[in-house]
């Protein structure tokens, strides 16, 4: 693990959405980063700000009403919330490109899969010839194991299946050798058979091609199989991160545990499922202390007055617990 | 064993394919084609598969809510596809459903205690006082409280509006839920809360419940017996501890092996299942997953398969265990 270079690194990361009732943090001060060629994943559950964090790198957060307010997003140490919308789009698809959750919403109905690969490679490209170009397209089209690739050029979103769909959102990913991948959800909508295939191919292109991934997901299956380090995100924070094995193996925050606890294990069947009581607060919420103090069944008084750090829980783990703070020291 | 609450033979669904001004029926889509199967009494009953398998379809054929093109459901000695549909409509009071999405099945006009009190209104039962102390002790049975009756539904977050789909179902005191999909659009740690209040009903209401998800372990978890449905057709019906510890169904097979499971020390056998699913209204000729089966042998082009009990409690269809069946 030693002297890996942080291709991606993100420090402090503060995205707000200003609305008329007042401004709601929906990233709050996050700090992680992707080493080059690896796959991190980030887990949470809905409204943990997993996606606004993703769109915050992409530099796609609507705005007005969102704005990164604070923090550095550093790809090879070029630090892309200071770019202008316009630097982005040359940025955008070439160094860090991003897969949704939604295949047939991502695509456009309108265009040829041909015509939308093509523009891709045309934007960032400029002085290629036409034959080049469509000679890219039909190379990423078969390397994401699309079969027929030169007639799929010619079809139309709507004729695919959405497996189909996802490979050719990767394919359009990937046509300009990003550096890193970033990819929303990518299987949610699928089925787990074609859900199996798809992650096959992000794990078989990711040690081809080395193009470090950003796999923001809410299945822990999938990120127990994809992954090689996790964080885990809750309410606009960072609560826990650490390798895959001691995500899964040696939980340290309460809520990390609580979640891998609530799903179902298809190999065995336990008799009470354990649940987390009580709902995700919304953003901005919760003012003083831990934010999931209200859900945590090991709560005491100094959680519900202090706002715990992350903490170190071993090496290359760390969690934002006072539990793990009396254990060990704080993250410097 | 308990008495069968519900038998179902023979159910089929042919959805026409319309083309032209005139509508001609060019084909038909076959979202569900022939199946039987039985639900005991107090029994959970899990029906998986994948998009498009006709999971869907039959539960809503068994409430009626879409007409079957065959078949016959017998419901508590009744014959449901016999009913005129006011008769229909009075046995729904016995028959129940959840849905899926919590967010577009509950009115957002109404408040929760209006929600909750219609289906005693549809079925005439009780006065406007006892309706509301129905309504209370409903809430109160599923978490929520009094105070909750006159809210909408869009001040409670997803888990809870799932909540009052339950409590709603619960009103008529049926004694079978159908649950279509209850807790996939939910998180995870909300998603156990459902489940768990699911289960804790379950004993405490002797309710039956038929659970149809695409989760293999949500279904593993709440179900006793456990069908897996692959292009209109059960192709494996068995005990969930049966079905999962040993699958037979090549499909099955794949089905389990593609899940992801939330270990990172666990070492499966990877078996990618290649290809997508086949159209319904194109189905490939004998057993409908030949295209895709790692076995396929010539019979399985041509012949389709019946569902044969195999080993006691143990249903499949598949013609890799036809000798299993002439041995029984």
């Amino acid at each position: 693990m030693e002297e890996r270079k942080k291709l991606l690194d993100i420090r402090e990361l503060e995205t707000t959405f200003f609305a008329d009732d007042g401004a709601v943090v929906a990233v709050d001060r996050i700090s992680f980063h992707v080493y080059e060629g690896e796959i991190l994943g980030i887990v949470g559950e809905s409204g943990c700000g997993k996606s606004v964090t993703s769109l915050s790198i992409m530099g796609l957060v609507p705005s007005p009403p969102g704005k990164i307010t604070h923090g550095e997003i550093l790809l090879d140490n070029i630090d892309l919330a200071k770019k202008t919308d316009k630097q982005m789009r040359q940025i955008r698809g070439k160094e860090v490109a991003m897969i949704f959750q939604e295949p047939m919403t991502s695509l456009n109905p309108l265009y040829t899969i041909g015509n939308q690969i093509s523009e891709a490679i045309k934007l960032h490209n400029k002085s290629w010839s036409k034959k080049d170009i469509h000679k890219r397209a039909v190379e990423i089209l078969k390397l994401v194991g699309l079969p027929r690739a030169e007639e799929l050029m010619r079809d139309y979103p709507h004729q695919l299946s959405g497996g189909m769909r996802q490979r050719v959102m990767i394919a359009m990913a990937l046509v300009c050798d990003p550096k890193v991948l970033i990819a929303d959800e990518p299987t949610t909508a699928l089925d787990v058979t074609i859900q199996a295939q798809i992650l096959t191919l992000m794990k078989d292109l990711n040690t081809r091609l080395n193009t470090a991934v950003l796999l923001i997901t809410h299945d822990l299956g999938v990120v127990a199989e994809t992954c090689e380090r996790v964080v885990v995100m809750y309410a606009g924070q960072i609560v826990e991160q650490a390798s895959v094995r001691d995500i899964f193996k040696n939980p340290q925050h309460p809520y990390t545990q609580g979640l891998i606890q609530s799903v179902p294990d298809m190999r065995f069947k336990k008799d009470t499922l354990y649940s987390i009581p009580g709902n995700v607060p919304k953003p901005g919420s919760v003012t003083q202390g831990c934010r999931f103090a209200a859900r945590c069944e090991f709560v005491h008084e100094r959680c519900l007055q202090e706002n715990p750090t992350l903490y170190v829980a071993g090496e290359h783990h760390e969690a934002r617990c006072f539990l793990v703070e009396q254990k060990a020291g704080v993250v410097s | 064993m308990s008495d069968v609450l519900l038998q179902v033979d023979g159910l089929k669904k042919y959805f026409p394919i319309k083309k032209g001004i005139f509508a001609r029926e060019v084909g038909q889509v076959k979202a569900v084609d022939d199946i039987s199967f039985h639900v005991y009494e107090g029994e959970t009953l899990g029906i998986v598969g994948e998009s498009g398998c006709g999971k869907s379809t039959t539960g809503r054929m068994l409430m009626r809510l879409i007409e079957p093109t065959e078949g016959q459901v017998m419901f508590n000695g009744k014959n449901l596809t016999s009913l005129s549909a006011e008769e229909m409509r009075q046995a729904r009071r016995d028959i129940q459903m959840v849905f899926q999405d919590p967010y577009a099945s509950l009115n957002p006009r109404h408040t929760v205690a209006q929600i909750l009190e219609e289906p005693l209104i549809v079925h005439q039962i009780g006065t406007k006082a006892e309706r509301r102390k129905k309504v209370i002790e409903l809430l109160q049975i599923v978490g929520l409280s009094e105070y909750h009756a006159n809210r909408y539904p869009h001040q409670f977050s997803g888990g809870q509006r799932q909540r009052i789909g339950i409590a709603r179902a619960l009103m008529t005191n049926p004694k079978l839920i159908i649950a279509d999909e209850p807790v996939s659009a939910l998180d995870v740690s909300i998603q156990a809360q459902v489940l768990n209040l699911m289960q804790k009903l379950q004993q405490e209401l002797k309710l039956t419940y038929i659970f149809i998800a695409h989760d293999l372990g949500v279904v593993r978890h709440i179900s006793d017996r456990v069908g897996v449905m692959y292009l209109g057709k059960m192709v494996e019906l068995a005990t969930s501890e049966s079905l999962y510890e040993e699958p037979l169904h090549p499909y099955t097979q794949a089905l389990l092996a593609a899940v992801p499971v939330p270990d990172p020390d666990f070492v499966k056998e990877t078996k990618v299942l290649q290809g997508d699913i086949p159209s319904p209204s194109n189905p490939p000729s004998g057993c409908t997953f030949h295209t895709r089966c790692p076995f396929a042998k010539d019979a399985c082009r041509e012949l389709v398969p019946a569902l044969q009990e195999v080993r006691p409690g143990h249903s499949v269809a598949c013609h890799l265990y036809d000798d299993a069946v002439t041995m029984i």
